[in-house]
């Protein structure tokens, strides 16, 4: 929870992970070249005050995970989304068994979302089946640029992708969030192109597509996808820090966003360990859309706790308690940035 | 500018090539950014040693897609060996995941489905138009909230029956020039500027939608344009000129 200003917000992160990219799990180059990209985001939007040295960034571990979410962040929930990268890393990037093992040790606050690749085809299937029992699985985390032996990505309406879209389905696996991009294959497209999300969300009408990036960098394409979709969503991994580095351009995200598809398919997440939640919570819930973009209305309160927590909370049916809920008599108070 | 010769003598001569081949880059933009690569401080180094010219290129992360990776590498390639001087020309991308392969690609010629194998389908022309497209529509809405911002009493809808002749004479009307010209559209001063990929303008009641619409893709440009510089200084940090161009000059 976190209070400011007369206003408490439910928080709840819906994009973190727990990672390993330290050298004795890189399984060749492309093992550092990614956490060295990672690093570089990190370091290029986050405040000075928050960045980590890298030594850290190659490893967090759970007890300053826990620490950096909910001791100094504020948040009440938090989503595993993790990343396999199996080219990359020998045990994987996203840590399995210790994201899952915390998850079962604090049940109140984390959700562990497993993953799967169409390209494994039954065996993946069977795979798909057994994950879902053990880690009693409400969502997934798809990277479709995922590398898989000769292949470089995948996309969503792949036949394949069908068969494993439709088993989540059968299976209660309804919250589905898709990291796009850059997806290999085939390499004549966008590798950011998001039109394989419009087929799926159009096929499998009992999912949520929670389209993490909110579409970045194909923003406009993303917006007018989730405007005829309504089981289309925007999660806000990595649009976050720009609120710090490029308020404007925050704003006009933000602004976009909700004129788009409205403030109710709009979810918080720092992207953790990307970046740390404390910094994005404090500038977000004192957030206020820059004067000089008059073509967008205001932020209102209640549409930053929607963002912040309430949205996803909805999503994944985590209880939000009575007093963090929208109160709906009483009249909605509007900052005005003018 | 002097006369280049095949045999360049002077370090004068050397000079001025330099300054060629660097400013025949300012030709290759980066089409997702719609800018050129010069600007963008793509272009890590540049050495010319008589009619050989070697270029190194770099880029904002290892993962940065690779099509475009590509196509900005070939067409670096293509508009120095298009110098009269130029013999041997050598372009390489240097700290990128796929850097081998493109570069085995760009020595040997092989051309896009020559260096990308079976994940080459085709070619990358769709591709290609699919960026000037986008760089259109966000020219198109700079000049259009322009007009709006400075003239507050005008509607979206009023939009509708702007033409090319309307606009002022500056750079941002000469940018939409350029880039209708890429997409094959017109420049005559009835021509009306809100229109889609094709040149047909939209009907009155679309153009405060097809407006906003416009506005997200030059958002997305401009953003995305913004991120790539300041994650290439953080990765290449110090390094706000090229010092090949500043020894060139």
């Amino acid at each position: 929870m976190y209070s400011n200003d007369g206003e408490s917000y439910f928080i709840l992160d819906a994009h973190v992970a727990l990672w390993d990219a330290r050298p004795e799990n890189q399984r060749n180059i492309h093992g550092k070249q990614f956490i060295d990209c990672f690093y570089d985001y990190h370091r290029n939007l986050s405040p000075e005050s928050e960045v980590w040295p890298y030594e850290d960034y190659l490893y967090q571990g759970g007890e300053r995970l826990m620490k950096d979410l909910f001791t100094d962040g504020y948040v009440d929930h938090a989503i595993f989304q993790p990343a396999h990268l199996g080219e990359f890393y020998n045990n994987g990037f996203g840590q399995t068994e210790e994201a899952f093992a915390l998850a079962q040790a604090n049940p109140d606050r984390l959700t562990y979302n497993h993953h799967w690749d169409p390209r494994n085809g039954e065996q993946g299937l069977t795979q798909l089946r057994e994950d879902a029992k053990r880690f009693n699985l409400k969502g997934a985390k798809l990277y479709t640029a995922e590398w898989h032996g000769d292949s470089r990505g995948w996309k969503l309406d792949d036949p394949w992708s069908y068969r494993y879209l439709e088993a989540a389905q059968e299976l209660g696996i309804k919250n589905i969030h898709i990291h796009k991009g850059p997806t290999i294959r085939p390499l004549d497209r966008d590798a950011f192109d998001v039109a394989d999300v419009d087929k799926v969300a159009t096929d499998f009408t009992e999912l949520n597509f929670v389209i993490e990036h909110c579409g970045l960098p194909r923003l406009e394409d993303f917006c007018w996808i989730a405007t005829q979709e309504p089981n289309v969503h925007a999660g806000l991994a990595v649009a976050m820090p720009f609120i710090h580095s490029r308020p404007k351009y925050f704003g006009q995200i933000i602004g976009e966003l909700l004129f788009w598809i409205g403030e109710d398919r709009i979810q918080f997440s720092s992207d953790y360990a990307i970046w740390t939640p404390r910094w994005l919570v404090e500038a977000f819930a004192a957030f206020e859309i820059p004067a000089e973009l008059s073509e967008y209305a205001p932020l209102s309160t209640a549409q930053k706790k929607k963002i912040l927590g309430l949205n996803a909370a909805a999503m994944y049916d985590i209880p939000v308690p009575a007093e963090l809920q929208l109160s709906t008599d009483v009249p909605e108070e509007v900052a005005v940035a003018s | 500018m002097p006369t280049p010769t095949t045999q360049p003598t002077t370090i004068h001569d050397l000079a001025a090539r330099h300054d060629q081949a660097f400013h025949a880059l300012d030709a290759v933009v980066d089409p997702e950014l719609d800018e050129p690569i010069t600007d963008l401080e793509f272009v890590r180094s540049l050495h010319v040693d008589g009619d050989r010219v070697e270029v190194h290129l770099r880029l904002p992360t290892s993962f940065c897609a690779p099509n475009f990776a590509y196509l900005m590498a070939s067409d670096s390639k293509d508009v120095l060996s298009a110098l009269p001087w130029t013999g041997q020309v050598v372009v390489e991308l240097d700290d990128h995941h796929d850097s081998d392969l493109i570069n085995a690609g760009l020595a040997a010629d092989a051309g896009y489905r020559g260096t990308f194998a079976h994940e080459a389908d085709d070619s990358l022309d769709d591709l290609r138009r699919t960026f000037r497209r986008k760089a259109h529509t966000a020219a198109m809405e700079r000049v259009l909230t322009r007009l709006l911002r400075a003239d507050p009493d005008r509607a979206e809808v009023d939009l509708h029956g702007v033409t090319l002749g309307d606009l002022p004479d500056d750079d941002t009307t000469a940018a939409l020039l350029r880039r209708r010209a890429a997409i094959g559209l017109g420049d005559a001063a009835h021509l009306p500027v809100l229109v889609d990929d094709t040149g047909h303008a939209y009907p009155a009641d679309e153009v405060p939608l097809r407006l906003r619409m416009a506005r997200s893709t030059r958002i997305s440009i401009e953003g995305n344009a913004h991120f790539c510089r300041g994650l290439l200084r953080t990765r290449y940090p110090g390094s706000t000129t090229p010092a090949t161009q500043e020894a060139a000059s």
